[in-house]
């Protein structure tokens, strides 16, 4: 495996086409502006405005794909220099765009499976009063979404790695009268915010070193710093990462997050905002390839985060949440295959983008279940949906058969890849990372077949029950702006991956940006490792049939199972970590000086209201007391800054 | 060794102790016949006014307003009497200074007296 | 020594050279103070409130303008000027411009009548809330206008106290800015008790601070021999004196600077005083004294105590440390909107302290700007908090916001904005500073106490959300506040802040190259 620099292709000025780049990202963003500034008067056509405003940047990424394919692929690499954004002194951000492979093969999937959404959207939220509000996050979402892949510096990625984070935060708690909603933004925020801090020393560390943020200036100096520094960076931009994408150990948001609404979890928390951690690596390949140490670490995030996800899938009853561990341990696969360096990074692009399509497809197909079913997500309530919903359970189907590998559709392609790349590694490393790939892939098979037989396969169990509103089940067909999306997604989860990889065809395209896909020769043969992994997943999905599909299963969930499922029920004690890790040292710093200073602050606002209330006879004394203390506070700072001075002084 | 601080230390020394001498002496070798004006808040021969209601008595506030003025034009003599000395060599920007100066103070005084700070009733 | 002394001192005494261009600005503002007195006694009580708005703000327009015809040809390096008591170089027309802007802000506020009937000031503060004289003043609707004067003062004050060069003049516009600042602070029509005690706080804290500073100076002056700053530098640079008196006279006058710029652990006063002062005069100390302060930190600690910069930055380390904590944890507690924008500005004043102890031109520049963009920001913040309104006035109990933008989607989409700024999200000016700012620190070696700012910015970060939940995802009280209509000057004021916090944003370059543009002179 060589670690030699990869000096990143000399990138020319954009011009033609390219030069009107900055459409892709102003076209959502004014649609965003006119929904959210417009008010009440856009109601009537603002899902239409937004639906347009993608389908137009769609549209243009398109051409401009068509355009740069003619380009030889050294000229792939356009600059666009907008303006300057920030510049004092040595410090110079300009606002610019970067269009090459990587970033227009991130458009495409962007504003594709974006448009889908949007047009699925308008049916999904018809009955919602505030679907205006509704489609104007989703214009600033993507939008946000595209400075992130388009930005030509680590600040721009910033800058759209902080709005994403936003609109998804704003998308997470959009039904506002679920409790759940509000606390499971809340923590998507606050774990968001650790990996953001990552993210921001990393940036720091990197104008401090070298002096400038910009991609092409970082990756063709960084062979000059130190490896300390270089494993700094990586180990910083990977803790970025895992905020954002769901891994271990900030995987806790990702489930939480499906309390937002189906669509959202579809396109920001399964196909694109939640990848952005692989782009973060994947972009930033020239900084990994230099630091072995670095890649181990995101390998081995990649492999814990893909086991956790598939082993608590397997126990979870509520639809969507199954799903978003799925997502979890996909993306596992994804940072495991970008942590396997110029092996890995085209590889962990192809199964981010032919997921993209098969999980946005199971998310819409989860969310057509619940639109028939009065949004119950509880599978134990459903089963027998395949009558029902002929055209749903059709699209799922196909999905689920690329999400576990089935050849020939994509995830085979993918996936398969992803694990004979990972028994390429050296040594023990290449048994334990293609060991716990391949298992995944069985433990997938098992959760996904378990999935399809409790939702559309068995008796329907939900004859007889009512929802919680009390109306009874009456699971209908969605409509057809609802079911179109679904069969273009479902098309997209069947062919993409064959496209893809017959020929190395997304390889070659993505070279300028991430280097050649290098041949992996590992322990196993590439056919070897296919046939295991089919092998693997049939016997997966088989104990799955013998578990569930042969006896009817009970409406409510079993209570008394073993200490795995337990454990996988609490999220194999994910949130009790995080709890341990990050809100208790909070909250009991908060507690502790909130203690000290309840004498003084606290004090006062108590005060505050008996003052108001009259009683200032008494409170005259409180009164002084309090200037007195904290005048005394003010003293003691200042002995404090004296004493810490002299100590200077004389030592 | 004498420093040239050494008498500014004995003036400390002096001070202090004359005021921890009369703090005290007082207890003890004063009269103690008390009486309630003796334990009013200020004992300078105000009375607060009106006498104290619930929340206690108040000041007359003119009684500050004039107070404040007299040290305002207290100052002012500070500052007229080194101009006076050195009038010459400042020349007509000295005047225009002092000028400026005294006029500002005349502001304050304008708005105490317009507004009714003067009149006592 | 005596008599003789003094007369042959007198003979020494000549009248100072004034480059009247450079100090224009502050004589137009000390000037139209002065006027504005004259206005207030002469004046009929009709005339005044119509008399006093007309005045400061053309006040504000004609300082602009002097300001910007001398700043067209001003020297590079700037220039001294009134015997080497003023200096008047580019950080220091950048601080004036900055101050103008923010009272001009401010100034509209300050009069706006429509919010609260009659204005948000009253006379006669001694009459007790509820009683029968309280609510015939209250029917009067007589604006108390004494405020304008007062504002105009501490303005004057503040331009002084960042062009001082030398210790005295630097604590004489201490005081000339801090005095109007205590009044003002009594003078809500409503809570007035509140208002009044915040005033007492201030005051006699300020007083203690004040203290401080000028035992600082003393002690300097024992040390140097003179209160100019180029000559304490001079003397820490080229003596062996013990630097005792140094370091003791250095922190004294850092305690006093710092408690001016509401720094940790000297902020104490900063909540109270900010919930209790009326709110257009918050949203005036908040922007404008903080600019002033930080103006004055900044030359002190550019040009007294570079050559000592390496024994006591270790200490400002700490203090910086210690203030965007408390800032940021205090904040996550607080119930009332004034006390949290209060904690968020004590956080605020600990990433300000980083970039001032970078004494590099990038710290210099990126703490120029941050102050300019974080002003406007919380200028406007308080122009937002001043419309939310119930029965008894401003309802700033965060409970009350709840669900605000059912009520009003505008203000909240606005308050949302701002509060972004103040928790530093891309796209607003507060990005830009705290992301110039840091650098700046880093760059200078400052990496660890970097971190600790992003960590305390990631924490303070949450309360901001916090209101932000509150505003959208809750449901509004039934009996909940109402927001005002503002008036234009409210309007004017809470847009100018917003879009200045957009525009900053976006495209912050030209600021930059404005606060870049020089460096001070001594």
């Amino acid at each position: 495996m060589t670690t030699g620099t990869f000096a990143a292709a000399e990138a020319s000025t954009a011009s033609g086409l390219a030069g009107y780049a900055w459409l892709l990202i102003a076209l959502p963003a004014l649609g965003a502006a006119v929904l959210l500034l417009g008010g009440r008067r856009t109601n009537a056509w603002g899902h239409l405005l937004g639906c347009a405003t993608i389908l137009a940047a769609f549209a243009y990424g398109v051409a401009l794909f068509i355009s740069s394919t003619a380009l030889d692929p050294e000229e792939r690499t356009q600059d666009l220099h907008l303006f300057d954004w920030i510049s004092v002194n040595a410090l110079e951000v300009d606002f610019g765009l970067q269009i090459d492979p990587l970033s227009l093969t991130f458009v495409l999937l962007i504003t594709g499976v974006g448009s889908l959404i949007h047009i699925y959207s308008i049916g999904y939220m018809s009955h919602d009063a505030d679907r205006r509000k509704f489609f104007a996050y989703l214009n600033l979402f993507v939008a946000a979404m595209l400075v992130l892949v388009l930005g030509n510096s680590f600040v721009m990625l910033y800058l759209g790695w902080e709005g994403v984070g936003l609109a998804s935060y704003l998308l997470i708690a959009f039904w506002q009268h679920k409790p759940e909603a509000g606390s499971a933004a809340k923590k998507a925020f606050l774990m968001n915010r650790v990996g953001d801090l990552g993210l921001a020393i990393a940036i720091f560390i990197m104008f401090r070193e070298l002096g400038t943020t910009r991609y092409d200036e970082v990756f063709s100096r960084v062979g000059e710093l130190g490896s300390g520094t270089v494993l700094a960076i990586t180990l910083l931009l990977l803790l970025g990462a895992c905020g954002k994408s769901g891994q271990f150990p900030l995987q806790a948001w990702l489930p939480d997050a499906m309390a937002g609404p189906t669509p959202v979890s579809a396109l920001i928390h399964a196909a694109t905002m939640v990848t952005a951690g692989v782009y973060l690596v994947a972009r930033s390949h020239p900084i990994y390839d230099l630091s072995e140490d670095g890649r181990l670490v995101v390998m081995a995030i990649g492999a814990v985060t893909l086991l956790i996800g598939c082993v608590v899938g397997c126990a979870y009853d509520d639809f969507k949440k199954v799903l978003a561990y799925s997502t979890v341990s996909q993306i596992g696969y994804m940072i495991l295959a970008v942590g396997l360096g110029p092996v890995g990074y085209a590889l962990g692009i192809m199964h981010l983008l032919t997921h993209g399509f098969f999980k946005a497809g199971l998310f819409l197909g989860a969310g057509s279940v619940m639109h028939g079913m009065n949004d119950e997500g509880n599978i134990r309530r459903m089963g027998g949906l395949r009558k029902y919903m002929p055209i749903t359970f059709a699209t799922w189907g196909l999905g689920y058969l690329a999400l576990i590998g089935i050849p020939p559709f994509s995830g085979y392609f993918s996936k398969d890849a992803i694990i004979a790349a990972a028994f390429s590694a050296e040594g023990w490393r290449g048994w334990l990372f293609g060991g716990v790939a391949l298992l995944g892939a069985a433990l997938t098979a098992f959760y996904m077949t378990r999935l399809l037989i409790l939702v559309f396969l068995g008796q329907p169990r939900w004859k007889d029950l009512r929802s919680e509103d009390g109306r009874e089940y009456h699971p209908h067909e969605s409509p057809l702006s609802m079911t179109v999306p679904m069969i273009v997604l479902a098309v997209g989860s069947v062919g993409a991956g064959a496209f893809f990889a017959l020929g190395d065809r997304l390889a070659a395209w993505l070279e300028p940006s991430v280097g050649p896909l290098e041949e992996a020769h590992g322990a196993l043969s590439h056919t070897v490792v296919g046939i295991l992994t089919v092998v693997l997943s049939l016997l997966g999905a088989g104990l799955a049939f013998a578990l569930f599909g042969r006896k009817p299963q009970p409406a409510t969930r079993p209570e008394r199972v073993s200490f795995p499922v337990r454990a996988a029920r609490a999220d194999l004690y994910g949130n009790a970590l995080n709890e341990a890790l990050f809100a208790r040292p909070g909250t009991w710093l908060t507690r502790a000086l909130v203690f000290v200073d309840n004498k003084g602050v606290d004090g006062v606002v108590n005060g505050t209201a008996a003052l108001l209330g009259g009683t200032s006879g008494r409170l005259r004394r409180l009164q002084t007391g309090f200037v007195r203390s904290y005048a005394l506070s003010m003293l003691g700072g200042s002995i404090l800054l004296l004493a810490a001075l002299m100590m200077v002084r004389f030592s | 060794m004498l420093d040239p601080y050494l008498p500014l230390v004995f003036m400390f020394a002096l001070a202090g102790a004359f005021a921890l001498f009369s703090v005290t002496a007082a207890p003890y070798i004063g009269p103690r016949r008390y009486n309630r004006a003796k334990l009013d808040a200020y004992e300078c021969g105000i009375e607060p006014s009106p006498q104290p209601v619930v929340g206690g008595g108040r000041m007359p506030v003119a009684y500050y307003l004039t107070a404040m003025l007299f040290i305002l034009f207290d100052i002012e003599m500070v500052f007229l009497y080194p101009f006076a000395v050195s009038a010459d060599r400042l020349g007509l920007f000295g005047l225009v200074e002092i000028a400026l100066f005294v006029a500002t103070v005349g502001f304050a005084y304008a708005y105490v007296w317009r507004r009714g700070g003067l009149d006592w009733n | 020594m005596g008599v003789t002394t003094f007369l042959a001192q007198a003979d020494e005494l000549r009248a100072p050279a004034v480059d009247y261009g450079a100090v224009a600005p502050v004589l137009i503002v000390l000037g139209a103070a002065c006027a504005s007195v004259l206005f207030e006694a002469f004046l009929s009580k009709s005339q005044r409130w119509i008399g006093q708005v007309v005045l400061a703000l053309i006040t504000l327009v004609a300082s602009g303008t002097a300001l910007a015809i001398y700043a067209g040809d001003a020297p590079e390096q700037g220039t001294l000027t009134l015997s080497g008591a003023l200096a008047v170089d580019r950080p220091v027309l950048f601080l004036w411009a900055t101050l103008l802007l923010l009272s001009f802000g401010s100034i509209l506020l300050i009069a706006d009548r429509s919010v609260e009937p009659g204005g948000a000031f009253v006379a006669e503060a001694g009459v007790r809330p509820g009683t029968v004289q309280d609510r015939a003043q209250a029917a009067k609707s007589g604006m108390q206008t004494e405020v304008f004067p007062l504002t105009l003062f501490a303005l004057g004050g503040m331009m002084v106290f960042v062009a001082a060069n030398d210790l005295l003049t630097m604590f004489i516009a201490l005081e000339v800015l801090s005095l109007p600042l205590y009044l003002m602070c009594g003078l809500a029509r409503r809570r007035r008790l509140l208002s009044q005690e915040a005033a007492v706080k201030y005051f006699l804290l300020g007083a203690f601070a004040s203290a401080f500073f000028l035992y600082g100076v003393a002690l300097l002056y024992g040390y140097a021999g003179s209160v100019k700053l180029a000559d304490i530098a001079a003397a820490a640079a080229g003596t062996n004196r013990s630097d005792t008196l140094l370091f003791a006279g250095f922190g004294l006058l850092v305690v006093g600077l710092l408690f001016k710029a509401s720094v940790g652990p000297f902020h104490a006063w900063t909540p109270d005083v900010y919930q209790g002062a009326p709110t257009p005069v918050t949203a005036f100390m908040a922007a404008c004294t903080k600019v002033a302060a930080f103006g004055g930190i900044l030359r002190v600690l550019g040009i007294a105590f570079e050559a000592t910069e390496w024994e006591w930055r270790g200490v400002l380390w700490g203090v910086a440390i210690a203030s965007m904590l408390i800032g940021a944890v205090l904040g996550l507690t607080q119930t009332d909107v004034k006390r949290m924008i209060a904690y968020s500005s004590v956080a605020h004043a600990g990433f300000l302290l980083v970039g001032s102890i970078a004494l590099t031109p990038e710290g210099l520049s990126g703490t120029l700007f941050y102050l300019l963009a974080y002003g406007f920001t919380t200028l406007a913040a308080f122009g937002v908090v001043s419309l939310v309104r119930d029965a008894d006035g401003e309802a700033t109990h965060l409970s009350q916001w709840a669900g605000l933008a059912k009520r009003s989607p505008v203000v909240a989409g606005v308050f949302t904005f701002l509060l972004l700024a103040l928790a530093g999200i891309p796209l607003t000016s507060g990005f830009i500073g705290k992301f110039v700012v840091f650098s700046a620190a880093v760059q200078d070696g400052m990496a660890p106490l970097v971190v600790v700012a992003l960590v305390a910015s990631a924490v303070a970060a949450f309360f901001y959300l916090r209101v932000i939940v509150l505003m959208y995802f809750s449901e509004p009280a039934p009996d909940g506040p109402t927001v005002s209509v503002p008036g234009a000057f409210t309007t004017v004021a809470i847009t100018l802040g917003a879009v200045i916090t957009l525009v900053l944003g976006l495209w912050p370059a030209f600021v930059l190259d404005w606060a870049g543009a020089g460096a001070f002179i001594s």
